[in-house]
């Protein structure tokens, strides 16, 4: 198993070299530039100073070079130097974001809390109901549950997320007024007042995600589920005499789980990568914010920086998967 | 052969009837059923093998089932060990299933893939016995000794093994808990020939030692003719005729078996050149859509009127021999 990590990480390294290539050459190539941000009052010198201060003026191949000196040398020494106190970065060049001039990770650093608290709320709720949903629909499958959490689970999936939520905004902000209609950023919980505030601002956003994810992943622990209370080892089961909970829960869902697990450490990118609508929609000042924002400014090293990271996370992440699948299922051996 | 004067029957089975309901349309309503099982009743004395063969889908793996209340029976008694088990409640059925147990077709698919051996076999144990680790290891290992498996496997996951030595780990758990009755279905279809006679011996000999009584069923005559003291054929869910095997192989009486067994290849060719091989015309009929009367009356070669309109019952022909069919009805002469 180990043998094979290492092996896989080491295969993950021209993978990921060569996706940073195309990251930087489709946003470098893209239309729009940072150039056009500066006003045209701007005497002719000044601005040649400033692309020259950006390091815009620099051919794309030595850009691309530095950019990967930064990410992979220079960051990591930084990330260091904050956690133990050294300085292996000793003063050199950090990526810096166009748009604000501060080093991209401190901005990564500011907006993961957010994303983290509202998407991660809202994936881990989506887990907690869609499991159970998933197993006694599956159970009872046909029977009205079944049919009905059919029914909300498309719903949940063909229903976009700028929809849901200003559908909630409108019903529940607006005309309700239960809860608020945006996130507060700069709300800090320190004592019971802010944390029921927290809460209830997170409310509509995490909801909105919940239901879309349930929807997915109910589905999925359906179809797991029903594939494996056919199987014959569930009927060996019974015919041992076990109670019906534990032929389900011990035998039927232990195997159903083994494909749900993989679903579900594939999509934890996302939750890291924030979802950028409900972001938008709920004006969480998250990473998905972060993201639209350099989009519109053309802060090319944000954008470069936050895509490939995003791609970093769904190797990762894929490895994961596939990790956790040679551990939960004793056929699969990886070596 | 056995142990008692008058055989005691073990299981009495009597009209056991399964149908599972078709829904169609908009609305999913109840346009008909299929007749897995329709009607069929026998006995089983202590220490008897009773073989039930037919071909694919005649329901021969839904009677056995049903015996054990694996699925929900629609109609029928089943008394096993002098208790009716279709009208048990949960928690007795729980209490009974030590006494009755099944070995299933495929091994690979019956076994949990996530639990060891270890966990198998001693599941049964962990349910319906307070015993504690040790003596649950000490009888899990006395059991893969009796089926023939290393006791050094405990720990393996069923994926490590053969289809014969996942077959005997499914005869070991189902041995765990001293069962009266044991369901064979089709333990040897998905097993190579050389390892087929191997389980089947394995089973006649803890037959042997513990006294089970086994209800075998297969699809092959000829391990059939190898295990099984009686023989009932089915056909189309219900059966056609039940005989000890000596007198159904020599000479059967109902027409179904007798194109059955005229299938059966023989070993020696100048046999084998002679023999009259009876080959059935049409397909059988869709369980779904049963013809009136005889449901063998489409394709036998001996169907008369009566065949198409009455059903005929099972009723004992010759001392021992029971056998559904107008031709030996006692009451009417054939008229061919």
């Amino acid at each position: 198993m180990l043998t094979y990590a290492l092996r896989r990480l080491l295969l993950a390294i021209p993978t990921l070299l060569l996706i940073s290539l195309i990251i930087f050459l489709m946003v470098d190539l893209a239309p729009g530039s940072p150039m056009s941000e500066i006003p045209r009052s701007i005497p002719p010198e000044a601005r040649q100073k400033m692309i020259e201060a950006l390091g815009a003026d620099q051919p794309v191949l030595v850009r691309y070079l530095l950019w990967l000196r930064q990410f992979f040398l220079i960051e990591p020494a930084y990330l260091i130097d904050g956690w133990f106190g050294t300085s292996l970065g000793g003063g050199a060049q950090r990526i810096l974001s166009w748009q604000s001039r501060a080093p991209v990770f401190d901005v990564i650093g500011q907006r993961l809390g957010q994303t983290m608290t509202v998407i991660g709320a809202g994936y881990v709720i989506a887990v907690l109901i869609a499991v159970p949903i998933g197993v006694y629909s599956a159970y009872r499958h046909y029977s009205w549950f079944d049919q009905v959490g059919t029914f909300i689970a498309m719903i949940g999936y063909s229903v976009p997320t700028f929809f849901t939520g200003v559908l909630l905004i409108v019903i529940f902000a607006v005309n309700l007024g239960w809860f608020p209609s945006y996130y507060d950023t700069s709300l800090t919980v320190t004592d019971f007042a802010t944390f029921k505030r927290q809460v209830w601002q997170m409310a509509l956003p995490v909801t909105v995600l919940a239901l879309f994810h349930a929807a997915e992943i109910s589905r999925y622990t359906r179809s797991s589920m029903l594939d494996n209370l056919g199987q014959d080892y569930v009927r060996t089961a019974r015919a041992k005499g076990l109670l019906e909970p534990q032929v389900v829960l011990k035998h039927a869902l232990r195997n159903s789980l083994i494909p749900v697990v993989t679903v579900l450490a594939l999509g934890m990118p996302s939750i890291f990568g924030g979802s950028i609508i409900v972001e938008q929609v709920f004006k969480v000042n998250g990473i998905g914010a972060a993201l639209i924002g350099a989009i519109v400014a053309n802060d090319l090293p944000m954008v470069q920086t936050l895509t490939f990271i995003f791609a970093v996370l769904i190797v990762v992440f894929n490895l994961v998967a596939d990790l956790l699948y040679g551990m939960l299922d004793p056929r699969i051996r990886y070596e | 052969m056995l142990d008692h004067a008058i055989p005691e029957d073990l299981v009495t089975v009597e009209g056991l009837t399964m149908h599972f309901p078709i829904h169609a349309g908009v609305f999913r309503r109840r346009v008909g059923a299929v007749r897995a099982v329709d009607g069929v009743s026998f006995s089983i004395a202590r220490g008897e093998t009773l073989g039930l063969v037919g071909e694919s889908g005649c329901g021969k793996s839904t009677v056995g089932r049903a015996l054990l209340r694996l699925c929900e029976p629609t109609a029928g008694r089943v008394v096993i060990d002098g208790e009716d088990v279709t009208t048990l409640d949960a928690a007795r059925l729980r209490a009974k299933r030590p006494a009755m147990q099944m070995v299933f077709q495929d091994p690979q698919a019956s076994l949990n893939p996530r639990m060891t051996l270890k966990q198998i076999i001693a599941e049964p144990l962990n349910v319906h016995t307070g015993w504690d680790t040790d003596r649950k290891l000490a009888r899990v290992r006395e059991l893969m000794e009796a089926v023939g498996l290393d006791r050094r496997f405990v720990n393996r996951f069923p994926h490590e093994f053969s289809g014969g030595q996942r077959q005997r780990v499914g005869i070991a758990r189902a041995l765990a808990l001293n069962p009266k009755f044991v369901v064979c279905d089709e333990p040897i279809a998905a097993l190579d020939v050389s390892i087929q006679a191997q389980i089947v011996n394995l089973l006649e000999d803890l037959q042997e030692r513990s006294g089970l009584t086994y209800l075998f069923i297969s699809h092959d005559l000829s391990m059939v003719r190898h295990i099984a003291d009686r023989v009932a054929v089915m056909y189309l869910g219900r059966i056609a005729e039940l005989s000890p095997r000596e007198a159904l192989f020599a000479r059967p009486l109902h027409p179904y078996a007798e194109a059955l067994l005229s299938a059966v290849p023989r070993a020696d060719p100048s046999r084998a050149a002679g023999r009259r091989r009876i080959v059935l015309k049409g397909d059988v009929p869709s369980a779904a859509r049963m013809p009136p009367g005889c449901n063998f009356s489409t394709r036998c070669p001996r169907a008369f009127d009566r065949c198409r309109t009455e059903i005929p019952r099972l009723a004992e022909v010759e001392p021992g021999r029971q056998v559904a069919c107008h031709l030996f009805d006692p009451t009417k002469p054939a008229a061919g």
